[in-house]
């Protein structure tokens, strides 16, 4: 009796790939030399046992003391870094976008350097963005705000243009051809389709500046990073507990929140 | 003459716009935001950004051996993070694993996992192990987890069950079905999603170290704390370039692997 069997896989094809796979194993095996991956400190297990009790009692009075700088009100200023600094980035990001969109009334070039120009500043460190803000307007959640809002730009600019890009130009020549203007192109054809890609694309960044936001505090640049820091430095397990509880649930709220407005926009 | 149809009064327009108003004055009041005073100090601005637009190529060979660790770390994270993903999103597909509960407790593990920022997870395991490019690892490792693990299940669940039934038919167990049915049909997505993980992992890792999680970072934070905006300056190119190329490399790499 004969057996089929399967038709091999080209074979040109098969050699690449293994040859691929194995040189992607020899640059993980590279990428474990010098790391000193044993060389972890020795009260490591204590700390993290100390760490874990911690969450699983948090200081529960620290959520509302009523001075300002409890859970509640820092993680109320986080919301409002997030929340002006998107608005803030969208605002920039608009001219960014038109100039970086690849539409074919424009030379390419033009939009090359845009969508250059946008991952420049996606490439920046927000952190060194926030220091340098820092510098000029001190410390606080205003220096957030401005970090936030132009490392935003980065991205929602190019969101902002790849929707351009893809808009339909069929509704703004039906303008056209009833005898509309530019303008009319514009309020009647452009702005209606890019408007609900616009707010969900924004909501989209909102909900990163949120995680954004809340680390900023780190370096001084307000909302619920600063206490966060100095309460593992103090070692106050406790408290880093309800910490990181109020962030995982203000960032699940918010993501919520976004995520089902979004859904009914698109 | 006839007449367009009136719109129906959008009062959710208007809600929303109210709330973004009040929700900007709020804001604005909550984090002291004064643009005045920032356009006033904006010279204090160009000034830090004049210095690094001079960068100091001297520092160039000082900054080469912290950006191979960044390297190292980001390709380590990615992997651990996405070898524990690729199990974990089987387990938490509706298609795969038919016990409710099993699928959903086990996704609220992943969505509280990623609600998590990176810096964060740092800082903490700069705490736990010790200053040093291990932290950074593993901060990588779960972030990876939490990304890949996500996107994964999703393309998951929307592969076709033809095949499933089929070789079930056939009198396939699980790890068939999963072997044979599930992995041909997602292993491009998960190529793909890994190499999207390691882009953005390089761009994480160069700042990790700032909260001593080892790599370029801990340079970047020793140049600012002395105020050495020309090595600030270099640092940020140096590391453009490297985001550069890798995004470049993972981009031939997802065309040669798919």
């Amino acid at each position: 009796m004969k057996t089929s069997t399967l038709p091999d896989a080209p074979r040109a094809g098969r050699l690449r790939k293994w040859v691929l796979w194995i040189a992607l194993i020899l640059v993980i095996g590279w990428s474990f030399t010098g790391m000193p991956l044993l060389q972890i400190k020795d009260n490591a297990v204590e700390v993290a046992g100390a760490m874990f009790s911690g969450l699983i009692h948090p200081d529960w009075g620290y959520v509302w003391t009523g001075d300002g700088e409890d859970l509640v009100s820092t993680l109320l200023q986080t919301i409002a870094i997030a929340f002006i600094g998107t608005f803030i980035s969208a605002i920039i990001s608009l001219p960014f976008a038109f100039w970086a969109a690849n539409t074919k009334h424009k030379n390419w070039l033009v939009s090359r350097s845009g969508k250059i120009i946008l991952t420049a500043i996606r490439t920046f460190p927000e952190i060194v963005l926030a220091l340098m803000f820092i510098k000029a307007v001190g410390p606080g959640a205003f220096a957030g705000v401005l970090a936030v809002g132009v490392h935003s730009v980065g991205m929602l600019a190019k969101l902002f243009s790849e929707a351009i890009e893809n808009m339909d130009g069929g509704a703004g020549e039906s303008v056209t051809a009833a005898g509309g203007n530019r303008l009319d192109v514009t309020m009647l054809a452009s702005f209606p389709q890019l408007l609900p890609e616009f707010v969900s694309n924004t909501l989209y960044r909102f909900e990163l500046a949120i995680r954004s936001a809340s680390i900023l505090g780190i370096i001084g640049a307000g909302g619920i990073g600063t206490p966060l820091i100095f309460a593992i430095s103090a070692r106050a397990w406790n408290r880093v507990g309800i910490i990181l509880l109020g962030i995982i649930l203000m960032v699940t709220l918010v993501d919520y929140v976004s995520g089902a407005i979004r859904k009914r926009l698109v | 003459m006839a007449e367009l149809p009136k719109k129906p009064f959008a009062w959710q327009k208007w809600v929303l716009g109210v709330v973004m108003v009040v929700g900007l004055i709020i804001s604005a009041q909550a984090t002291g935001t004064n643009l005045p005073m920032f356009f006033q100090n904006f010279g204090q601005f160009t000034i830090i950004f004049q210095q690094m637009l001079s960068p100091d190529w001297s520092y160039t060979a000082y900054v080469v051996d912290p950006l191979i660790e960044t390297i190292k770390m980001a390709i380590l994270g990615t992997t651990i993070g996405s070898v524990l993903a690729f199990p974990y999103a089987l387990l938490v597909a509706r298609n795969i694993v038919t016990n409710r509960w099993v699928v959903g407790i086990f996704r609220f593990i992943l969505n509280v996992i990623r609600t998590i920022p990176d810096l964060l997870l740092a800082a903490i395991f700069v705490a736990i192990v010790g200053i040093g490019p291990v932290a950074g690892v593993i901060t990588l490792a779960i972030f990876t987890f939490g990304m890949v693990g996500k996107l994964f299940y999703e393309a998951v669940e929307t592969i076709d069950e033809g095949p499933i039934e089929a070789i079930k038919a056939a009198g396939a167990g699980k790890l068939e079905i999963i072997r044979f049915a599930v992995i041909p049909q997602v292993s491009n997505y998960f190529v793909s999603y890994v190499l999207y993980a390691f882009e953005i992992n390089v761009r994480a890792s160069t700042v990790l170290g700032y909260l001593g999680a080892g790599g370029i970072g801990v340079f970047l934070q020793r140049a600012l704390s002395q105020f050495r905006y020309d090595r600030v300056g270099l640092m940020v190119l140096v590391i453009f370039v490297v985001v550069l190329v890798i995004d470049y490399v993972s981009g031939k790499l997802r065309e040669a692997l798919i």
